[in-house]
């Protein structure tokens, strides 16, 4: 009864809200209709619809799915300097950051499946029923963490916000350890998907073992970016106050984890051009040109300037500090990270391809269309998400009040 | 025997499936060939019972959409058999017979795209290594050119087979006869396995392939040359469907200059095994550990 009120309640705070609530989630309802209409056409169709061919056969919903992949990790790292620094509030950074991870998988995911082929036979992946070829396949560790992930990135905040409603302080010894284990695992999700392409030698470009840590170094570069913009969001449009420090201590954060990203950049780029091999190809691709083919050269360089610009300004206190240059910073992050992320990262793992040639990916409207539907899908989620969880751990949605009204209104 | 024939286990997948499932079928006309298909099990789990009944199902799907009465085989690999194939590259003309002669054997989709196993290289004289030299357009009037080789590639038959390793659903094996084959019925279209081939054996069919009615080859191997789907993955099977009948595959017999041998790797006998104890032969990449059962070798 109680519970059955509580999902009552729910619905009515979702389905309520101001005329800008109703622009917004109209606005992201329109996006994913169009992705979806683009989606059945493709499944119609096939892939043929799609710019992917033998040559380079994943692309934009791949890229994507990698870069969220890092988003969702890094959402939940954030806990640890959450706590070392004891940014306040602690509570609403734990719940608003799983919230974000659990929205950041479910995009994950949806990319993963709308680029099968045959996403009718899904029913193939589940342990048991198909037949999953753990742990044999990292798309089989992928399924297994990624699922498993999403699950703990529910069970928290839901656990933590129901109790926020009843007005009890939620029993430490059940969700502490799960938020320790969403940590580690956090780690996890990043480094199998990782290894999905470290593990390829047919790849050179993937097949290099500074891959994984050069993943988590993005992840935490990107995500806590997303944080600091998602943060001052929250912060506008209601009461919940995330202080300006927090905010420039994650930007500090961010510096050191661009710092290893351009690192570990600089050391491939090295590696790469001195000892001057055919697995040169990939980069030079990247950031030159091969063979007369560049589509992607001014992107890497838009996204190098991008992520070197974001560094010098979150490295000056002065540019850190103040919001307008801090949230310049956070953007040209966001962007930066995914460029070099998500198509850098996937295309030119298949250029040039294991026999030498070269078919230039670029992603045509359909998977535009979808990957936008996607996105949307993600930020509708996390919208609702956020229109239950702000007014429960700001105390203005709680059992005792409905509870008292219900009384008034029911007769004895 | 009727009583026997659902196991406990293919209850529990057929429920869990059916439950889970309902909104991939809503919306579909939900016939049951159509539902049979769709829960149909792997191959490697099948019954001689359920192969029959799938085999039945797929040959009335295939003479309603061809109108052309296929024989699908399941015949299995005969024991003390492990194929292996020798291509001779100072025959090799590069006139692509073989491509088209598989084309034509295997039931590929002839338009939109057009889909090859083979693919003939053409490197530049002095570079047999890097690929990057590689040419796969070429297209004179005549071949052979001179200052040229030609190197055909398709799927090498790994005894060490990544594309195998890295697939989530186990939809593509290796068989006790060697050769590396795909349940196109199982396979979800995920890729994973392209990406991890380092000859580029795997191809997708990015859309439902076209061939006309009148050039299929309707002699067919479940695991080879049927017609395939829309958004799953194939690749060259060596000809499942002739060999293990003990014939050649269709692009050794398609080349004009002998550059294409076939045998068994287990009989002493056998003229793979003689280009192996006699030419010198290598193997693609050999430094990526894959094991390839394909010989390349210079007969001259």
């Amino acid at each position: 009864m109680e519970a059955w009120r509580f999902y009552k309640k729910t619905l009515v705070l979702v389905a309520k809200g101001r005329p800008i609530y109703y622009c917004w989630c109209a606005l992201l309802l329109f996006i994913m209709a169009v992705g979806l209409w683009f989606y059945m056409k493709q499944m119609e169709t096939g892939l043929i619809v799609t710019s992917m061919r033998d040559q380079v056969s994943w692309g934009l919903y791949i890229a994507n799915f990698t870069y969220l992949v890092g988003v969702a990790a890094a959402a939940v790292l954030l806990v640890i300097p959450a706590y070392v620094y004891h940014f306040d509030p602690i509570k609403e950074i734990v719940v608003l950051g799983e919230l974000f991870a659990a929205s950041s998988i479910v995009m994950a995911l949806l990319f993963v499946t709308v680029d099968l082929g045959r996403p009718d036979r899904f029913w193939h992946l589940i342990p048991g029923v198909g037949k999953l070829a753990f742990p044999d396949s990292l798309l089989a560790w992928d399924v297994i963490v990624l699922n498993g992930y999403l699950v703990l990135n529910v069970i928290v905040p839901v656990y933590i916000l129901v109790n926020s409603y009843y007005e009890k302080e939620p029993v430490k010894s059940f969700v502490i350890p799960l938020i320790l284990l969403s940590i580690p695992w956090a780690v996890g999700i990043h480094t199998v998907t990782a290894f999905l392409y470290n593990g390829l030698a047919a790849r050179p470009f993937w097949n290099a073992s500074i891959l994984a840590p050069r993943f988590l170094a993005s992840a935490f570069c990107s995500g806590p970016a997303m944080i600091i913009i998602i943060f001052q969001v929250i912060r506008k449009v209601s009461q919940i106050k995330f202080s300006n420090e927090a905010l420039f201590k994650i930007a500090e954060l961010i510096d050191y984890a661009l710092f290893i990203n351009l690192f570990l950049l600089g050391a491939e780029v090295f590696k790469e051009y001195y000892s001057n091999t055919i697995h040169l190809a990939p980069l030079e691709y990247l950031y030159e040109g091969l063979r007369g083919h560049h589509v992607l050269v001014p992107w890497m360089w838009l996204s190098l300037t991008f992520n070197v610009t974001a560094f010098l300004l979150f490295l000056i206190p002065r540019t850190r500090r103040s919001l307008p240059t801090l949230n310049i910073g956070a953007f040209l992050i966001i962007v930066g990270v995914w460029i070099e992320k998500g198509p850098g990262f996937v295309a030119p793992g298949f250029i040039p391809d294991p026999l030498g040639e070269i078919y230039e990916y670029f992603p045509n409207f359909t998977e535009l269309a979808i990957s936008l539907g996607v996105w949307a899908t993600g930020l509708l989620v996390f919208t609702l998400f956020m229109k239950v969880a702000i007014p429960i751990v700001r105390g203005d949605f709680v059992h005792s009040k409905y509870a008292k009204i219900a009384s008034k209104i029911e007769p004895k | 025997m009727a009583g026997n024939r659902y196991s406990r286990r293919d209850f529990i997948r057929m429920a869990s499936v059916a439950a889970l499932s309902g909104f991939g079928l809503s919306g579909v006309s939900c016939k049951k060939a159509d539902l049979e298909e769709f829960l149909q099990k792997h191959y490697l789990e099948m019954t001689e019972e359920d192969k029959k009944r799938t085999i039945k199902r797929l040959e009335e799907k295939y003479l309603k959409k061809y109108g052309k009465q296929f024989t699908i085989s399941t015949q299995g690999a005969k024991p003390g058999t492990l194929w292996g194939y020798g291509l001779d590259l100072s025959r090799c003309i590069g006139c692509r017979r073989c491509v088209y002669g598989c084309v034509k054997e295997n039931n590929h989709s002839r338009y939109n795209p057009q889909l090859h196993w083979i693919r003939v290289l053409r490197l530049p004289e002095g570079s047999l290594i890097n690929l990057e030299n590689a040419e796969h357009y070429y297209d004179p009037a005549l071949v052979p050119e001179p200052g040229y080789v030609y190197m055909p590639v398709q799927c090498q038959h790994c005894e060490n087979p990544p594309c195998v390793k890295v697939c989530p659903v186990h939809a593509t094996w290796k068989e006790p006869d060697g050769l590396v084959v795909v349940d196109y019925n199982w396979c979800i279209g995920c890729r994973y396995c392209i990406a991890a081939c380092p000859y580029k054996g795997r191809v997708f069919n990015w859309a439902e392939p076209n061939i006309p009615a009148e050039e299929l080859n309707t002699a067919v191997h479940y695991l080879g040359n049927r017609p395939r789907y829309k958004n799953v993955v194939d690749k060259c099977t060596f000809c499942v469907q002739r060999v293990r009948q003990g014939r050649y595959p269709a692009c050794v017999e398609a080349c004009p200059t002998g550059t294409r041998k076939f045998g068994n790797l287990l009989d002493p006998n056998s003229e793979i095994r003689y280009l192996i104890d006699h030419k010198r032969v290598f193997r693609m990449k050999e430094d990526l550990n894959t094991e390839p059962k394909f010989y390349y070798f210079f007969g001259l």
